[in-house]
Protein backbone atom coordinates (compact mmCIF):
# COMPACT_ATOMS: atom_id res chain seq x y z
CA UNK A 1 0.00 0.00 0.00
CA UNK A 2 1.46 3.08 -0.75
CA UNK A 3 1.13 6.58 1.02
CA UNK A 4 -1.62 8.18 -0.57
CA UNK A 5 -3.84 4.56 -0.10
CA UNK A 6 -2.07 4.51 3.89
CA UNK A 7 -3.72 8.78 4.48
CA UNK A 8 -6.33 7.11 3.10
CA UNK A 9 -7.30 4.40 4.95
CA UNK A 10 -6.68 6.44 8.41
CA UNK A 11 -9.66 9.39 7.19
CA UNK A 12 -11.91 6.79 6.33
CA UNK A 13 -11.76 4.42 8.84
CA UNK A 14 -9.18 5.57 11.65
CA UNK A 15 -6.83 3.11 11.12
CA UNK A 16 -3.49 2.95 10.76
CA UNK A 17 -2.82 -0.60 10.84
CA UNK A 18 -4.37 -3.58 10.16
CA UNK A 19 -6.91 -3.97 13.11
CA UNK A 20 -7.96 -6.92 15.01
CA UNK A 21 -10.96 -9.01 13.72
CA UNK A 22 -12.48 -9.32 10.34
CA UNK A 23 -11.62 -6.57 7.74
CA UNK A 24 -11.04 -6.10 4.05
CA UNK A 25 -9.56 -3.44 2.53
CA UNK A 26 -9.88 -2.88 -0.99
CA UNK A 27 -7.61 -0.82 -3.46
CA UNK A 28 -8.09 0.33 -6.78
CA UNK A 29 -10.43 -2.60 -7.48
CA UNK A 30 -8.44 -5.49 -5.75
CA UNK A 31 -9.08 -6.83 -2.49
CA UNK A 32 -5.16 -6.19 -1.20
CA UNK A 33 -5.69 -7.41 2.49
CA UNK A 34 -8.30 -9.65 4.06
CA UNK A 35 -8.66 -11.16 7.55
CA UNK A 36 -11.85 -13.37 9.15
CA UNK A 37 -12.46 -13.83 12.81
CA UNK A 38 -14.22 -16.61 14.04
CA UNK A 39 -17.39 -15.07 13.98
CA UNK A 40 -17.29 -13.10 10.53
CA UNK A 41 -16.41 -14.30 7.48
CA UNK A 42 -15.76 -12.79 4.54
CA UNK A 43 -15.47 -14.47 1.08
CA UNK A 44 -15.37 -12.86 -2.27
CA UNK A 45 -17.76 -13.31 -4.65
CA UNK A 46 -17.34 -15.45 -7.68
CA UNK A 47 -19.70 -13.86 -9.89
CA UNK A 48 -18.54 -10.52 -9.91
CA UNK A 49 -16.40 -7.94 -7.92
CA UNK A 50 -17.06 -7.92 -4.34
CA UNK A 51 -17.34 -9.68 -1.31
CA UNK A 52 -20.03 -11.53 1.10
CA UNK A 53 -19.48 -10.60 5.00
CA UNK A 54 -21.13 -13.03 6.63
CA UNK A 55 -22.02 -12.81 10.45
CA UNK A 56 -22.47 -15.89 12.87
CA UNK A 57 -25.83 -15.43 14.62
CA UNK A 58 -25.48 -14.13 18.34
CA UNK A 59 -22.40 -12.66 17.65
CA UNK A 60 -21.78 -9.67 20.03
CA UNK A 61 -19.65 -6.71 20.05
CA UNK A 62 -17.50 -7.06 17.27
CA UNK A 63 -16.29 -4.45 14.45
CA UNK A 64 -15.69 -5.15 10.70
CA UNK A 65 -13.83 -2.79 9.16
CA UNK A 66 -14.16 -2.90 4.86
CA UNK A 67 -12.54 0.50 3.40
CA UNK A 68 -12.56 1.16 -0.46
CA UNK A 69 -9.66 3.14 -1.36
CA UNK A 70 -8.96 4.82 -4.94
CA UNK A 71 -5.45 6.22 -4.84
CA UNK A 72 -4.43 7.03 -7.95
CA UNK A 73 -6.58 8.73 -11.53
CA UNK A 74 -8.27 6.64 -14.18
CA UNK A 75 -9.85 4.21 -11.77
CA UNK A 76 -13.42 2.96 -12.54
CA UNK A 77 -14.68 0.93 -9.55
CA UNK A 78 -17.64 -0.99 -9.34
CA UNK A 79 -17.80 -3.27 -6.49
CA UNK A 80 -20.84 -5.63 -4.95
CA UNK A 81 -20.79 -6.02 -1.10
CA UNK A 82 -23.41 -8.21 0.87
CA UNK A 83 -23.49 -8.56 4.47
CA UNK A 84 -25.68 -11.45 6.24
CA UNK A 85 -26.41 -10.78 9.68
CA UNK A 86 -27.18 -13.42 12.05
CA UNK A 87 -30.25 -13.74 14.16
CA UNK A 88 -29.07 -11.55 17.26
CA UNK A 89 -26.02 -10.59 15.96
CA UNK A 90 -24.53 -7.19 17.20
CA UNK A 91 -21.83 -5.60 15.34
CA UNK A 92 -20.20 -2.36 13.97
CA UNK A 93 -19.42 -2.09 10.39
CA UNK A 94 -16.92 0.62 9.16
CA UNK A 95 -16.98 1.27 5.70
CA UNK A 96 -16.00 4.15 4.12
CA UNK A 97 -14.63 5.16 0.41
CA UNK A 98 -11.07 7.40 -0.12
CA UNK A 99 -10.58 8.80 -3.87
CA UNK A 100 -7.68 10.03 -4.70
CA UNK A 101 -6.93 12.17 -8.21
CA UNK A 102 -3.57 13.33 -7.09
CA UNK A 103 -2.63 16.17 -9.87
CA UNK A 104 -4.15 14.45 -12.67
CA UNK A 105 -7.05 15.62 -15.05
CA UNK A 106 -8.14 12.30 -15.37
CA UNK A 107 -11.49 11.38 -12.92
CA UNK A 108 -11.65 8.50 -10.98
CA UNK A 109 -14.90 6.55 -9.63
CA UNK A 110 -16.04 4.22 -7.14
CA UNK A 111 -19.83 2.59 -6.88
CA UNK A 112 -20.46 0.55 -4.57
CA UNK A 113 -23.43 -1.23 -4.50
CA UNK A 114 -24.15 -2.48 -0.45
CA UNK A 115 -26.93 -4.81 0.68
CA UNK A 116 -27.56 -5.67 4.52
CA UNK A 117 -29.83 -8.50 5.38
CA UNK A 118 -30.39 -7.72 9.11
CA UNK A 119 -31.55 -11.32 10.87
CA UNK A 120 -34.16 -11.44 13.35
CA UNK A 121 -33.96 -9.33 16.59
CA UNK A 122 -30.61 -8.16 14.98
CA UNK A 123 -28.05 -4.68 15.41
CA UNK A 124 -26.25 -2.86 13.33
CA UNK A 125 -24.16 0.05 13.75
CA UNK A 126 -22.95 1.47 9.95
CA UNK A 127 -20.60 3.70 9.84
CA UNK A 128 -19.39 5.87 6.57
CA UNK A 129 -17.31 8.04 5.53
CA UNK A 130 -16.23 9.57 2.12
CA UNK A 131 -13.34 11.61 1.20
CA UNK A 132 -11.79 13.13 -2.10
CA UNK A 133 -8.59 14.28 -2.83
CA UNK A 134 -6.02 15.64 -5.41
CA UNK A 135 -5.43 19.00 -6.73
CA UNK A 136 -6.12 18.38 -10.31
CA UNK A 137 -8.96 18.84 -12.83
CA UNK A 138 -10.01 14.80 -12.57
CA UNK A 139 -13.45 14.72 -11.22
CA UNK A 140 -13.71 12.45 -8.18
CA UNK A 141 -17.33 10.66 -8.27
CA UNK A 142 -18.71 7.95 -5.96
CA UNK A 143 -21.94 6.68 -6.28
CA UNK A 144 -23.27 4.43 -3.76
CA UNK A 145 -26.07 1.91 -3.79
CA UNK A 146 -27.34 1.09 -0.76
CA UNK A 147 -30.45 -1.62 0.01
CA UNK A 148 -31.48 -2.93 3.33
CA UNK A 149 -33.82 -5.52 4.53
CA UNK A 150 -34.74 -5.89 7.93
CA UNK A 151 -36.36 -8.64 9.19
CA UNK A 152 -38.54 -8.84 12.87
CA UNK A 153 -37.01 -6.92 15.85
CA UNK A 154 -33.60 -6.02 13.89
CA UNK A 155 -32.19 -2.58 13.99
CA UNK A 156 -30.16 -0.21 11.73
CA UNK A 157 -27.84 3.06 12.37
CA UNK A 158 -26.63 4.07 9.51
CA UNK A 159 -23.77 7.33 9.88
CA UNK A 160 -22.82 8.51 6.48
CA UNK A 161 -20.41 11.88 6.46
CA UNK A 162 -19.66 13.60 3.44
CA UNK A 163 -17.05 16.75 3.92
CA UNK A 164 -15.91 18.25 0.67
CA UNK A 165 -13.99 16.51 -1.67
CA UNK A 166 -16.14 14.03 -3.55
CA UNK A 167 -17.30 16.46 -6.73
CA UNK A 168 -20.31 14.44 -7.89
CA UNK A 169 -22.34 11.57 -5.41
CA UNK A 170 -25.55 9.95 -5.96
CA UNK A 171 -26.13 8.02 -2.92
CA UNK A 172 -29.20 5.46 -3.69
CA UNK A 173 -30.81 3.61 -0.57
CA UNK A 174 -33.33 1.64 -0.10
CA UNK A 175 -35.23 -0.23 2.58
CA UNK A 176 -37.91 -2.91 3.91
CA UNK A 177 -38.71 -3.47 7.71
CA UNK A 178 -40.50 -6.32 9.17
CA UNK A 179 -42.43 -6.14 12.31
CA UNK A 180 -41.04 -4.07 15.07
CA UNK A 181 -37.79 -3.24 12.80
CA UNK A 182 -36.19 0.21 13.31
CA UNK A 183 -34.07 2.26 11.00
CA UNK A 184 -32.07 5.47 11.78
CA UNK A 185 -30.27 7.11 9.16
CA UNK A 186 -28.01 10.10 9.91
CA UNK A 187 -26.60 11.72 6.86
CA UNK A 188 -23.82 14.55 6.99
CA UNK A 189 -22.53 16.40 3.95
CA UNK A 190 -20.98 19.79 3.00
CA UNK A 191 -20.68 20.50 -0.77
CA UNK A 192 -18.23 23.15 -1.85
CA UNK A 193 -16.98 24.47 -5.54
CA UNK A 194 -19.34 23.12 -8.09
CA UNK A 195 -20.04 19.84 -6.37
CA UNK A 196 -23.04 17.82 -6.72
CA UNK A 197 -24.65 15.33 -4.05
CA UNK A 198 -27.74 13.61 -4.44
CA UNK A 199 -29.13 11.60 -1.53
CA UNK A 200 -32.06 9.20 -2.04
CA UNK A 201 -34.22 7.34 0.12
CA UNK A 202 -36.83 5.18 -0.53
CA UNK A 203 -38.43 3.34 2.82
CA UNK A 204 -41.29 0.91 2.69
CA UNK A 205 -42.66 0.05 6.39
CA UNK A 206 -44.09 -3.20 6.12
CA UNK A 207 -44.18 -4.40 9.13
CA UNK A 208 -46.07 -3.41 12.21
CA UNK A 209 -44.30 -1.15 15.35
CA UNK A 210 -41.39 -0.33 12.14
CA UNK A 211 -39.82 2.87 12.55
CA UNK A 212 -37.88 4.78 10.01
CA UNK A 213 -35.92 8.11 11.30
CA UNK A 214 -34.30 9.76 8.82
CA UNK A 215 -31.81 12.74 9.91
CA UNK A 216 -30.32 14.68 7.23
CA UNK A 217 -27.57 17.72 8.18
CA UNK A 218 -25.91 19.62 5.09
CA UNK A 219 -24.27 22.91 3.94
CA UNK A 220 -24.23 23.98 0.71
CA UNK A 221 -21.14 26.30 -0.68
CA UNK A 222 -19.99 27.95 -3.45
CA UNK A 223 -21.65 27.12 -6.43
CA UNK A 224 -22.50 23.89 -5.09
CA UNK A 225 -26.10 22.03 -5.15
CA UNK A 226 -27.76 19.36 -3.61
CA UNK A 227 -31.10 17.36 -3.47
CA UNK A 228 -32.71 15.10 -0.90
CA UNK A 229 -35.17 12.81 -2.02
CA UNK A 230 -36.86 10.98 0.66
CA UNK A 231 -39.87 8.36 0.29
CA UNK A 232 -41.25 6.94 3.00
CA UNK A 233 -44.22 4.64 2.64
CA UNK A 234 -45.80 3.64 5.77
CA UNK A 235 -47.91 0.42 4.90
CA UNK A 236 -49.13 -0.39 8.28
CA UNK A 237 -48.86 0.56 11.72
CA UNK A 238 -45.48 2.58 12.08
CA UNK A 239 -44.05 5.55 12.49
CA UNK A 240 -41.93 7.54 10.07
CA UNK A 241 -40.00 10.74 10.47
CA UNK A 242 -37.84 12.59 7.95
CA UNK A 243 -35.74 16.07 9.04
CA UNK A 244 -33.90 17.47 6.62
CA UNK A 245 -32.08 20.45 7.85
CA UNK A 246 -29.56 22.65 5.52
CA UNK A 247 -27.51 25.56 5.73
CA UNK A 248 -27.07 27.54 2.36
CA UNK A 249 -24.01 29.79 1.33
CA UNK A 250 -22.98 31.69 -1.08
CA UNK A 251 -24.32 30.28 -4.39
CA UNK A 252 -25.38 27.08 -3.04
CA UNK A 253 -28.56 25.79 -3.85
CA UNK A 254 -30.26 23.20 -2.12
CA UNK A 255 -33.55 21.15 -3.00
CA UNK A 256 -35.64 18.75 -0.05
CA UNK A 257 -37.95 16.34 -2.18
CA UNK A 258 -39.94 14.69 0.82
CA UNK A 259 -43.15 12.26 -0.60
CA UNK A 260 -44.74 10.44 2.48
CA UNK A 261 -47.27 7.91 1.76
CA UNK A 262 -49.54 6.83 4.57
CA UNK A 263 -51.31 3.76 3.03
CA UNK A 264 -52.81 2.62 6.26
CA UNK A 265 -54.56 4.40 8.82
CA UNK A 266 -52.25 3.38 11.61
CA UNK A 267 -49.41 5.26 9.78
CA UNK A 268 -47.75 7.98 11.41
CA UNK A 269 -45.35 10.17 8.77
CA UNK A 270 -43.43 13.64 9.62
CA UNK A 271 -41.62 15.25 7.07
CA UNK A 272 -39.43 18.28 8.33
CA UNK A 273 -37.55 20.51 5.95
CA UNK A 274 -35.34 23.73 6.81
CA UNK A 275 -33.35 24.99 3.90
CA UNK A 276 -31.74 28.73 5.24
CA UNK A 277 -28.88 30.65 5.37
CA UNK A 278 -26.88 30.78 8.78
CA UNK A 279 -29.15 32.74 10.98
CA UNK A 280 -28.12 36.40 11.59
CA UNK A 281 -28.69 36.07 15.28
CA UNK A 282 -26.85 33.13 15.79
CA UNK A 283 -23.62 34.94 14.10
CA UNK A 284 -24.03 38.16 16.25
CA UNK A 285 -24.11 36.14 19.08
CA UNK A 286 -20.92 34.44 18.58
CA UNK A 287 -19.65 37.85 17.86
CA UNK A 288 -20.90 39.68 21.37
CA UNK A 289 -19.30 36.63 22.74
CA UNK A 290 -15.71 38.32 20.95
CA UNK A 291 -15.45 35.83 17.79
CA UNK A 292 -14.85 37.41 14.84
CA UNK A 293 -17.05 37.36 11.76
CA UNK A 294 -15.17 33.96 10.36
CA UNK A 295 -14.37 32.11 13.33
CA UNK A 296 -18.40 32.29 14.41
CA UNK A 297 -19.44 30.89 11.05
CA UNK A 298 -17.19 28.30 11.54
CA UNK A 299 -18.13 27.46 14.54
CA UNK A 300 -21.95 26.96 13.22
CA UNK A 301 -21.10 24.88 10.67
CA UNK A 302 -18.58 22.70 12.76
CA UNK A 303 -21.68 22.18 15.18
CA UNK A 304 -24.35 21.60 12.84
CA UNK A 305 -22.29 18.82 10.94
CA UNK A 306 -20.54 17.70 14.24
CA UNK B 1 -15.83 54.47 31.67
CA UNK B 2 -18.62 54.57 29.21
CA UNK B 3 -20.18 57.48 27.55
CA UNK B 4 -23.05 57.94 25.22
CA UNK B 5 -23.53 61.55 23.34
CA UNK B 6 -26.15 62.47 21.94
CA UNK B 7 -27.05 58.76 20.79
CA UNK B 8 -30.38 58.38 18.32
CA UNK B 9 -32.17 55.45 16.48
CA UNK B 10 -34.05 56.25 13.34
CA UNK B 11 -35.72 53.18 11.52
CA UNK B 12 -36.71 54.06 7.57
CA UNK B 13 -39.94 55.31 8.48
CA UNK B 14 -38.49 57.99 10.33
CA UNK B 15 -39.45 56.81 13.95
CA UNK B 16 -37.04 57.33 16.15
CA UNK B 17 -36.50 54.72 18.60
CA UNK B 18 -34.03 56.49 21.01
CA UNK B 19 -34.41 59.71 20.71
CA UNK B 20 -31.00 62.48 21.84
CA UNK B 21 -29.85 59.64 25.09
CA UNK B 22 -26.87 60.78 27.21
CA UNK B 23 -25.81 58.79 29.45
CA UNK B 24 -22.29 58.37 31.36
CA UNK B 25 -21.61 54.79 33.37
CA UNK B 26 -18.73 55.10 35.53
CA UNK B 27 -16.72 52.30 37.07
CA UNK B 28 -17.59 50.03 38.96
CA UNK B 29 -21.34 50.68 39.21
CA UNK B 30 -24.44 48.62 39.30
CA UNK B 31 -26.99 50.13 37.17
CA UNK B 32 -30.54 49.14 36.63
CA UNK B 33 -32.42 50.39 32.92
CA UNK B 34 -36.08 50.25 34.22
CA UNK B 35 -39.72 51.39 32.29
CA UNK B 36 -42.04 50.07 29.86
CA UNK B 37 -42.13 47.95 27.26
CA UNK B 38 -41.18 49.59 23.77
CA UNK B 39 -39.62 52.53 25.82
CA UNK B 40 -36.31 51.75 24.06
CA UNK B 41 -33.90 49.49 26.48
CA UNK B 42 -33.00 46.83 24.49
CA UNK B 43 -32.07 49.07 21.57
CA UNK B 44 -30.01 50.89 23.53
CA UNK B 45 -27.87 47.88 24.58
CA UNK B 46 -27.79 46.55 21.48
CA UNK B 47 -26.48 49.99 20.53
CA UNK B 48 -23.88 49.89 23.55
CA UNK B 49 -22.63 46.58 22.17
CA UNK B 50 -22.97 47.50 18.67
CA UNK B 51 -25.31 45.04 17.36
CA UNK B 52 -27.10 48.24 16.14
CA UNK B 53 -24.97 51.36 14.89
CA UNK B 54 -26.63 54.74 16.26
CA UNK B 55 -27.98 57.03 13.23
CA UNK B 56 -26.81 60.02 15.57
CA UNK B 57 -23.94 60.35 18.33
CA UNK B 58 -21.19 59.11 19.76
CA UNK B 59 -19.84 56.13 22.19
CA UNK B 60 -16.96 56.38 23.97
CA UNK B 61 -15.46 52.92 26.21
CA UNK B 62 -12.59 54.01 28.37
CA UNK B 63 -11.95 56.82 26.36
CA UNK B 64 -12.45 55.31 22.90
CA UNK B 65 -14.37 56.12 20.36
CA UNK B 66 -15.66 53.20 19.86
CA UNK B 67 -18.81 54.47 17.83
CA UNK B 68 -18.03 52.63 14.99
CA UNK B 69 -15.83 49.18 15.88
CA UNK B 70 -17.98 46.01 15.01
CA UNK B 71 -19.20 43.89 17.85
CA UNK B 72 -16.32 41.55 17.81
CA UNK B 73 -13.70 44.55 18.39
CA UNK B 74 -16.36 45.64 21.62
CA UNK B 75 -16.58 42.17 22.84
CA UNK B 76 -12.60 42.03 22.81
CA UNK B 77 -12.57 45.80 24.84
CA UNK B 78 -14.40 44.48 27.52
CA UNK B 79 -18.26 44.22 26.46
CA UNK B 80 -20.98 41.45 27.29
CA UNK B 81 -24.58 41.48 26.36
CA UNK B 82 -27.71 39.13 27.64
CA UNK B 83 -29.75 39.01 25.22
CA UNK B 84 -33.31 39.69 26.38
CA UNK B 85 -34.22 36.52 24.06
CA UNK B 86 -31.00 34.22 23.98
CA UNK B 87 -30.10 32.08 20.78
CA UNK B 88 -30.40 28.68 20.00
CA UNK B 89 -27.86 26.47 18.06
CA UNK B 90 -28.16 23.23 16.59
CA UNK B 91 -25.15 21.03 17.42
CA UNK B 92 -22.92 23.44 19.69
CA UNK B 93 -23.69 22.38 23.35
CA UNK B 94 -23.46 24.25 26.76
CA UNK B 95 -20.11 23.21 27.12
CA UNK B 96 -18.90 24.87 23.83
CA UNK B 97 -20.76 27.87 24.25
CA UNK B 98 -18.91 27.98 27.66
CA UNK B 99 -15.77 27.61 26.13
CA UNK B 100 -16.18 30.29 23.89
CA UNK B 101 -17.41 32.89 26.39
CA UNK B 102 -14.27 32.17 28.21
CA UNK B 103 -12.30 32.11 25.27
CA UNK B 104 -10.29 29.00 26.31
CA UNK B 105 -11.39 25.16 26.50
CA UNK B 106 -12.42 24.55 29.65
CA UNK B 107 -12.86 21.10 31.82
CA UNK B 108 -16.14 19.74 32.19
CA UNK B 109 -15.33 20.74 36.14
CA UNK B 110 -14.67 24.54 35.63
CA UNK B 111 -17.11 25.17 32.87
CA UNK B 112 -19.58 23.20 35.25
CA UNK B 113 -19.11 25.77 37.95
CA UNK B 114 -20.73 28.10 35.71
CA UNK B 115 -23.75 26.35 35.30
CA UNK B 116 -24.15 25.96 38.85
CA UNK B 117 -23.96 29.56 39.37
CA UNK B 118 -26.88 30.46 37.52
CA UNK B 119 -29.00 27.40 39.45
CA UNK B 120 -28.51 24.64 36.61
CA UNK B 121 -27.67 21.22 37.95
CA UNK B 122 -24.33 21.33 35.93
CA UNK B 123 -24.48 17.22 34.84
CA UNK B 124 -27.74 17.33 33.83
CA UNK B 125 -26.71 20.79 31.52
CA UNK B 126 -23.14 20.61 30.12
CA UNK B 127 -23.50 18.31 27.32
CA UNK B 128 -26.78 19.10 26.32
CA UNK B 129 -26.94 20.73 22.83
CA UNK B 130 -28.20 24.20 22.48
CA UNK B 131 -31.90 23.76 20.82
CA UNK B 132 -35.37 24.14 21.18
CA UNK B 133 -35.25 21.18 23.65
CA UNK B 134 -33.88 23.33 26.21
CA UNK B 135 -36.85 25.53 27.88
CA UNK B 136 -37.10 29.14 27.79
CA UNK B 137 -36.17 29.66 31.17
CA UNK B 138 -32.82 26.82 30.78
CA UNK B 139 -31.43 29.13 27.91
CA UNK B 140 -32.01 32.48 29.53
CA UNK B 141 -29.83 30.94 32.88
CA UNK B 142 -27.14 29.39 30.25
CA UNK B 143 -26.72 33.08 28.48
CA UNK B 144 -26.35 34.47 31.55
CA UNK B 145 -23.78 32.02 32.39
CA UNK B 146 -22.02 33.09 29.47
CA UNK B 147 -21.94 36.72 30.20
CA UNK B 148 -20.67 35.82 34.12
CA UNK B 149 -17.91 33.81 32.27
CA UNK B 150 -16.67 36.21 30.25
CA UNK B 151 -16.67 38.79 33.28
CA UNK B 152 -15.62 41.59 31.50
CA UNK B 153 -15.12 45.27 32.49
CA UNK B 154 -19.09 45.90 31.27
CA UNK B 155 -21.86 43.28 31.54
CA UNK B 156 -25.43 44.30 30.19
CA UNK B 157 -28.04 41.65 31.25
CA UNK B 158 -31.42 42.40 29.17
CA UNK B 159 -34.07 41.38 31.31
CA UNK B 160 -32.45 38.52 32.91
CA UNK B 161 -35.65 37.67 35.10
CA UNK B 162 -37.14 36.27 32.49
CA UNK B 163 -38.31 32.56 33.10
CA UNK B 164 -36.48 32.37 35.83
CA UNK B 165 -38.01 30.82 39.39
CA UNK B 166 -38.05 33.53 42.39
CA UNK B 167 -35.10 30.93 44.61
CA UNK B 168 -33.08 30.69 41.62
CA UNK B 169 -33.21 34.26 41.16
CA UNK B 170 -32.70 35.36 44.14
CA UNK B 171 -29.52 33.65 44.10
CA UNK B 172 -28.72 35.39 40.99
CA UNK B 173 -29.05 38.30 42.51
CA UNK B 174 -26.11 37.61 44.64
CA UNK B 175 -23.70 36.63 41.74
CA UNK B 176 -24.76 40.19 40.46
CA UNK B 177 -23.85 41.23 43.60
CA UNK B 178 -20.67 39.40 43.85
CA UNK B 179 -19.49 40.80 40.48
CA UNK B 180 -20.29 43.96 41.46
CA UNK B 181 -18.24 43.83 44.15
CA UNK B 182 -14.73 44.07 42.26
CA UNK B 183 -14.60 47.95 41.70
CA UNK B 184 -13.28 47.48 38.15
CA UNK B 185 -16.31 46.49 36.37
CA UNK B 186 -19.89 47.69 35.93
CA UNK B 187 -23.12 46.23 35.42
CA UNK B 188 -26.19 47.04 33.64
CA UNK B 189 -29.57 45.27 34.35
CA UNK B 190 -32.37 46.09 31.92
CA UNK B 191 -34.95 44.83 34.09
CA UNK B 192 -38.67 45.60 36.01
CA UNK B 193 -37.61 43.17 38.93
CA UNK B 194 -37.98 44.94 42.17
CA UNK B 195 -35.40 43.10 43.90
CA UNK B 196 -32.76 43.84 40.93
CA UNK B 197 -33.82 48.04 41.32
CA UNK B 198 -33.68 47.41 45.19
CA UNK B 199 -29.85 46.78 44.89
CA UNK B 200 -28.63 49.03 42.02
CA UNK B 201 -26.34 52.14 43.00
CA UNK B 202 -28.38 54.05 40.67
CA UNK B 203 -31.98 53.74 38.19
CA UNK B 204 -32.32 54.77 34.79
CA UNK B 205 -35.73 54.90 33.89
CA UNK B 206 -36.42 55.25 30.13
CA UNK B 207 -39.73 56.13 28.22
CA UNK B 208 -40.49 56.51 24.42
CA UNK B 209 -36.78 56.21 23.35
CA UNK B 210 -35.63 58.51 25.73
CA UNK B 211 -34.15 58.84 29.51
CA UNK B 212 -36.88 60.32 31.49
CA UNK B 213 -35.04 59.72 35.10
CA UNK B 214 -31.87 58.69 36.62
CA UNK B 215 -31.23 58.88 40.39
CA UNK B 216 -30.78 56.56 43.09
CA UNK B 217 -33.77 54.05 43.94
CA UNK B 218 -34.41 56.22 46.90
CA UNK B 219 -36.32 58.50 44.31
CA UNK B 220 -36.83 57.05 41.29
CA UNK B 221 -38.37 53.75 43.02
CA UNK B 222 -41.19 54.94 44.57
CA UNK B 223 -42.54 56.79 41.65
CA UNK B 224 -42.19 53.50 39.23
CA UNK B 225 -43.51 51.18 41.40
CA UNK B 226 -46.70 52.32 42.11
CA UNK B 227 -47.58 51.59 38.50
CA UNK B 228 -47.86 48.42 35.73
CA UNK B 229 -47.74 50.48 33.15
CA UNK B 230 -46.32 53.99 33.32
CA UNK B 231 -46.47 54.32 29.08
CA UNK B 232 -50.20 54.48 29.21
CA UNK B 233 -50.69 56.12 32.79
CA UNK B 234 -51.07 59.36 32.52
CA UNK B 235 -50.35 60.18 36.22
CA UNK B 236 -46.98 58.19 35.79
CA UNK B 237 -46.14 60.01 32.80
CA UNK B 238 -46.36 63.70 34.37
CA UNK B 239 -44.18 62.30 36.60
CA UNK B 240 -41.45 60.92 34.59
CA UNK B 241 -41.69 63.76 32.59
CA UNK B 242 -41.34 66.16 35.32
N1 LIG C 1 -35.30 47.54 13.86
C1 LIG C 1 -36.45 48.07 14.28
N2 LIG C 1 -37.33 48.54 13.37
C2 LIG C 1 -38.51 49.09 13.75
N3 LIG C 1 -38.88 49.22 15.02
C3 LIG C 1 -38.06 48.77 15.97
C4 LIG C 1 -36.80 48.16 15.66
N4 LIG C 1 -36.21 47.80 16.81
C5 LIG C 1 -37.05 48.15 17.80
N5 LIG C 1 -38.16 48.74 17.31
C6 LIG C 1 -39.24 49.33 18.08
O1 LIG C 1 -38.65 50.23 18.98
C7 LIG C 1 -39.31 50.27 20.20
C8 LIG C 1 -38.35 49.99 21.33
O2 LIG C 1 -38.03 48.63 21.35
P1 LIG C 1 -37.13 47.97 22.46
O3 LIG C 1 -35.81 48.63 22.47
O4 LIG C 1 -37.13 46.50 22.23
O5 LIG C 1 -37.92 48.31 23.79
P2 LIG C 1 -37.83 47.70 25.25
O6 LIG C 1 -36.66 46.80 25.31
O7 LIG C 1 -37.71 48.88 26.15
O8 LIG C 1 -39.11 46.97 25.47
C9 LIG C 1 -40.44 49.29 20.09
O9 LIG C 1 -41.60 50.00 19.75
C10 LIG C 1 -40.00 48.38 18.95
O10 LIG C 1 -41.11 47.83 18.32
MG1 LIG D 1 -36.50 44.76 25.70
Amino acid sequence: MNDIAKKLLKEVSGLDEMPKGAYNIRENSKSVARQSSENIEIVSKEDKSGIDIIVKPDTKSENVFIPALVSCSGVHDLVYNDFFIGENADITIIAGCGVSTGDSCDGSEHNGIHRFFLGKNSKVRYVEKHIGEGTGTGKRVIDPVTEVIQEEGSYMEMETTQIKGVDSTRRFTTAKLKDGAKLVIKEKLMTHGEQFAESKFEVDMDGEDSSVNLISRSVARDYSRQTFISKINGNTRCMGHSECDAIIMDHGVVSAIPEITANSLDATLIHEAAIGKIAGDQMIKLMTLGLTEGEAEAKIIDGFLN
Amino acid sequence: MLKLENISFEVENEKEILKDVNLTIEKGKFIAITGPNGGGKSTLARIISGVLKPTKGKITFYGEDITNLSITERAQRGISFGFQQPVRFKGITVHDLINIAKGEELSVMDASHYLSEVGLCAKDYIHRELNDGLSGGEIKRIEIATVIARNTKLSIFDEPEAGIDLWSFNHLIDIFLKMHQSQENSIVIISHQERILDVADEIIAMVDGAIVKRGVKESVLPELLHCEDPKNCLNCHDILEA
